[in-house]
């Protein structure tokens, strides 16, 4: 255990010490409405990465989150300038939106799931077909341009983004939650040793009387669905939608689970390493934002750094255990 | 002239030692057999002097004189080879390709004509018709090791070193394998044979090397041993009764299989499996046993009809026959049966996980388990947290035979329960299937060994080509008569397959 805990402990570490580098950089970084900013923004990316953990801790992939994103914005703003009219500016109208949201988020995840284990196609290249795919279906809803929310609607729903309890806005709250869940999911239930299991080798998952297959599409519904209730949140904050809405949101919920170390093979998986991930890769962001040392340019470099690093530091801990 | 040697070698890893003044000494021109049960010491010592090990103390003799290796090809290039019982082989090469693998003839252009016409010599001088344009990934198990000793032949070698090469060989194969090491032996290649089965080493061995325990218990020459001498000294006390005493069946059937066919594999077979009966299937391997086994369970498609207790079941999937009071414990320990870097718990629940819960699963509850099964098959675990691969393999093996019987079967189906363990352990397992039977539960068990067939099952069923060649039991379960059937010579076929 003893050297095992290092290692555990590295994305933790990491994130401590980027706390400090942050707050000696500049004061503002420790301002509560700055960690707010910070922590909203990592939420959407964070309950997309909670679901890709399940996920790759199955043995998949899955690269179609983030025009799924967009896809299910569009539909969702869709849906709702579509009933306004009937229903007026109310309540129901966004809840309908949200509706088609989750719901929309339920059967991507099915479709990609499906596709992985009945059609037994590569996760890879399932979801690099349905990424292309939603991508191209919300540019050509938007008509190239921009899906808006009426404006009544948008006042109206503005605060699922930006109000909350305190400084502690909804989409905060909505993380948190999805990652406890996620983590006693993923650590405590049932599901969560099958997920492991498959991951880890199939074949004995298969010969352990698994259903497999189900359990692994029942990880596509999983993360489909938090691409969803993301979704519901995002919508509010900007009310609107275009092709270019979750660009590379896909990579940046790959990398965080990656630097939280889950392995990408799978077999092992960290719920809360991955909420650290999240939140390392969006703070770097917000350092170099806040701080004029480095060019905020250069975030995607030092990300692509942190990345490596953080494989690097994995297999050292396999051969580690090996001895 | 001895070739390459230990001498008082000790080895360590960390606060573990693993072997104790250990001497070791290969002739030219000698088989020399290395025995020991699992955790002797016995991958060490071939670990050591295949140069990817360097001792603790002691020395490594190469022609005399100390040698150090700092790696596996290096100890090579000086004609040591080791056949590994985990194959070497890459899958998607092909067989050519694989051989001269790191040692391509031509220069900068590959010379396919050579590297396949020295393969199909190859295969020629082994006896088998392995295509050298074959993927390593399309060929059977057996191949695959024909593969590994082919690659060995074509290196000038002056040390072989074998671990389990006959584990996974049909009967003719091993003739073939025997074959090309009195050909070695002839050319003067000094060997290192190490192997769990007792029969082979009385045949093949000049020279016969015992360990326990990290120690050299025992040097011994050509027929100073005899089988029971070698077990003896293996485990260090006698070894009375190795197989337990045959059982009592009951007459009423506990399973009854009729015209149960595997597309492509197996043939109509029917069999009828008695209460508190061990029925052994034997055959050689691809006669369709294993897939027998797979269909009956529901791991693979299968048609016919099926009858628990007099009851007709469906059995779809593996659910199905856990719910009919069946399990199968695979022949793929490594690679169908636990999940190696998981915990003992993990792997020991992973098949009954509904039983501890769904949404919170009772690891209390699991961990009770793992403590009933720890005493009741005696696995013998350094730490209750460690993964299941740093088991030794007789361990293994007991912690899958606990997870097979947690959801508590009434029907078992055993496939090689013994493959790749030490005496001892075996001993142990015979045991704990007798028990089992006399329980008044049903046993199948699936084995290539032939003795251990006969010594175990109450009476045994003969596959050949998929299909129940006969059926042998009382008088009649000698080795002879299994071959005979196994082999499709003389006899007609008896019993249920008629």
């Amino acid at each position: 255990m003893k050297h095992l805990d290092l290692h555990t402990l590295g994305p933790i570490i990491a994130l401590i010490a980027l706390i400090i580098l942050g707050a000696l950089l500049n004061p503002a970084f420790l301002a509560p409405a700055n960690i707010t900013n910070v922590l909203a923004r990592s939420a959407f990316i964070g309950m997309i990465a909670v679901g890709m953990t399940f996920v790759i801790t199955a043995g998949g992939l899955d690269l179609s989150v983030g025009s799924m994103a967009a896809f299910l914005a569009g539909i969702a703003i869709i849906a709702m300038n579509t009933v306004l009219p009937y229903l007026g500016p109310n309540w129901g109208t966004i809840l309908i939106g949200m509706a088609v949201a989750l719901t929309g988020g339920l059967i991507a995840g099915y479709l990609n799931g499906a596709l992985v284990t009945k059609a037994r196609i590569e996760p890879f290249i399932v979801t690099l077909g349905t990424m292309g795919i939603f991508r191209s279906l919300v540019t050509w809803l938007a008509d190239g341009g921009t899906l808006s929310l009426e404006y009544g609607l948008r006042t109206l729903y503005r605060p699922v983004y930006y109000g909350g309890i305190g400084w502690i806005t909804w989409p905060i709250i909505a993380f948190a939650v999805v990652a406890l869940l996620g983590e006693w999911m993923m650590r405590h239930s049932r599901f969560g040793r099958h997920v492991e299991a498959i991951g880890s080798n199939d074949r004995v998952a298969r010969y352990s009387a698994i259903d497999v297959g189900r359990v692994r599409l029942m990880t596509y519904l999983l993360l489909g669905m938090l691409v969803g209730l993301a979704v519901v949140l995002y919508v509010p904050r900007l009310g609107s939608a275009s092709g270019s809405t979750g660009v590379l949101w896909e990579l940046e919920a790959i990398a965080a689970v990656i630097i939280g170390g889950t392995a990408l093979k799978g077999g092992r998986g960290r719920v809360w390493g991955t909420v650290v991930g999240v939140l390392i890769l969006s703070m770097i962001d917000n350092i170099l934002n806040l701080a004029d040392l480095v060019s905020p340019y250069l975030n995607g470099a030092i990300q692509g750094v942190i990345i490596v690093l953080a494989v690097v530091l994995q297999r050292e801990k396999r051969t580690a255990e090996e001895r | 002239m001895t070739v390459l040697a230990l001498k008082n070698v000790s080895k360590s890893f960390g606060p573990i030692q693993v072997l104790h003044g250990v001497d070791l000494a290969l002739e030219p021109g000698e088989v020399h057999a290395l025995i020991g049960e699992n955790g002797a010491g016995k991958s060490t010592i071939m670990k050591l002097l295949g140069g990817y090990l360097d001792p603790t103390s002691g020395e490594v003799l190469l022609d005399g004189q100390p040698h150090r290796f700092t790696s596996g090809p290096q100890a090579e290039a000086a004609g040591i080879v080791v056949i590994h019982q985990e194959f070497n082989l890459a899958p998607d090469l092909t067989v050519a390709a694989n051989i001269f693998l790191g040692r391509e003839p031509g220069g900068w252009r590959l010379d396919h004509a050579a590297m396949r016409a020295q393969t199909i010599a190859l295969m020629e001088r082994l006896h088998c018709r392995i295509d050298p344009q074959a993927r390593i990934r399309e060929l059977s198990v057996p191949d695959r090791q024909m593969v590994e000793i082919a690659k060995a032949l074509s290196r000038k070698v002056r040390v072989l070193i074998m671990d389990e090469p006959s584990a996974v060989l049909t009967h003719r194969e091993v003739g073939t394998l025997y074959e090309q090491i009195d050909r070695l032996r002839a050319e003067g290649v000094a060997i290192l044979y190490c192997s769990h089965r007792l029969d082979e080493v009385a045949h093949l061995a000049d020279r016969i090397t015992v360990l326990r325990d990290g120690r050299v218990v025992r040097h011994a020459l050509r027929g100073e041993l005899t089988e029971d001498g070698m077990a003896t000294a293996m485990v260090g006390r006698e070894l009375q009764d190795f197989y337990p005493p045959k059982g009592n069946p009951g007459s009423e059937p506990a399973l009854e299989v009729r015209g149960l066919s595997v597309p492509g594999r197996v043939r109509d077979v029917s069999l009828t499996l008695r209460r508190g009966e061990v029925l052994g299937i034997a055959g050689l391997v691809g006669s369709g046993r294993t897939e027998l086994a797979e269909g009956l369970v529901g791991l693979r498609a299968a048609t016919g009809k099926i009858r628990v207790n007099g009851q007709p079941v469906r059995i779809r999937d593996l659910r199905d026959a856990f719910a009919a009071g069946l399990a199968y414990l695979t022949e793929d320990r490594k690679e169908a049966g636990l999940l190696l870097e998981k915990g003992l718990r993990q792997n020991l629940t992973l098949a009954t996980l509904e039983r501890f819960g769904t949404w919170r699963l009772d690891t209390r509850a699991e961990d009770a388990a793992l403590d009933r099964a720890t005493q009741d098959f005696d696995i013998r675990a350094p730490r209750r947290d460690m993964v299941a691969g740093k088991l030794s393999g007789g361990n293994q093996q007991k912690l899958l035979l606990a997870k097979t019987m947690l959801p508590d079967p009434r029907i078992i189906i055993i496939d090689e329960p013994t493959r790749g363990i030490d005496v001892g352990t075996k001993r142990q397992i015979y045991a704990f299937i007798r028990k089992l039977a006399d329980e008044g539960r049903s046993v199948i068990v699936i084995s290539s060994e032939m003795t251990e067939v006969i010594g175990l099952s109450d009476r045994v069923l003969v596959m050949r080509e998929g299909r129940l060649a006969g059926e042998v039991l009382g008088p009649t379960m000698t080795e002879e008569n299994i071959v005979r059937l196994a082999m499709g010579v003389g006899n007609e076929p008896g019993g249920e397959a008629a």
